[in-house]
């Protein structure tokens, strides 16, 4: 089963941009870790939830044929915390796209207040293998990973930006 | 307008040092894309994208950076060392770098050595005058 750290997209505009809301819980255990008596997402999951944002995006562009992994951190600035109960809106969008490779820009907000600032790459590996051999099957964007359908299901189907107006944004 | 070269290395300069993540003072004319300022295989990919938006032009693959398909061609490699073919082919692929250094020790471990910050100014500087 995937690791899915991202609840659901609220916009999707294919080879464009998407946006995708994440709740944060105190049933997250972690955070009873980070820190203890302070709870806070530890950035590098606020990484993970831009990668994924963007990464969906980067792969639906090619329609999942690309076999997508995060290749840089380009940048991750961050402004404040996020705490249990908070809903952070990770917002990509991608900057330039060839064969073998992606480039993407990204904001968290939490009700319009800038969370952080996330710019990432991507690699398409069967592009740019380098001398390696990778697997054969899509292990990225795997046809048995549902979960991605679920996702993208209602954003997609809807039309572009349609997302938005359905919640009134 | 066209942009003088101090003006293109002022641009490329900046396009570096967000990319690598290194100094100003490190990007020199003569610093090395890999052995002086670092730079992995994405990066290149990361310079090409930002070269692109910074100047507005595009920038076809193997262009700016065309080594890595020659090293793998039997032709122009022969124990490590580029040959006679191979050097006729960098040259042409590479107009904009000085190869004469690097033509009397062909070795292609030292092939990173030809990616210079000049080469890119002179890259640059070539694609603006053509456009």
């Amino acid at each position: 089963m995937r690791w899915i750290w991202i609840d659901k997209f609220i916009d999707f505009q294919s080879g464009r941009r998407a946006v995708a809301l994440k709740n944060v819980t105190l049933a997250e255990e972690h955070l009873h870790d980070h820190f203890p008596g302070f709870p806070v997402m530890p950035e590098c999951l606020m990484i993970e939830a831009m990668a994924q944002t963007s990464g969906i995006l980067v792969g639906e562009a090619k329609k999942f044929q690309e076999k997508v992994i995060l290749a840089k951190v380009k940048k991750a600035v961050f402004f404040d915390y996020v705490k249990p109960g908070d809903t952070i809106k990770l917002d990509a969008k991608i900057e330039s796209i060839a064969p073998e490779a992606a480039s993407t820009s990204g904001k968290i907000t939490r009700a319009d207040k800038l969370i952080a600032e996330i710019d990432l790459m991507f690699s398409h590996i069967d592009q740019n293998l380098g001398g390696k051999e990778f697997p054969q099957e899509n292990f990225v964007f795997d046809t048995g990973t549902s979960v991605f359908e679920s996702l993208l299901r209602d954003v997609l189907s809807a039309g572009p930006g349609a997302a938005d107006s359905e919640q009134g944004q | 307008m066209a942009m003088s070269r101090d003006e293109i290395m002022q641009q490329v300069q900046e396009v570096l040092v967000d990319a690598l993540g290194v100094d100003d003072d490190e990007v020199t004319a003569d610093a090395t894309l890999m052995g002086d300022l670092g730079a992995e295989s994405i990066d290149f990919l990361d310079i090409v994208f930002r070269l692109e938006k910074a100047f507005g032009i595009k920038i076809p693959r193997e262009e700016l950076f065309p080594a890595e398909n020659l090293m793998n061609d039997s032709e122009f490699v022969h124990n490590g060392k580029l040959t006679e073919k191979g050097l006729a082919e960098l040259r042409e692929r590479m107009p904009h770098t000085d190869i004469t250094a690097f033509e009397s020790d062909p070795d292609i471990n030292k092939l990173a050595d030809l990616f210079t910050v000049n080469a890119i100014v002179n890259y640059v500087e070539g694609k603006l005058e053509a456009a």
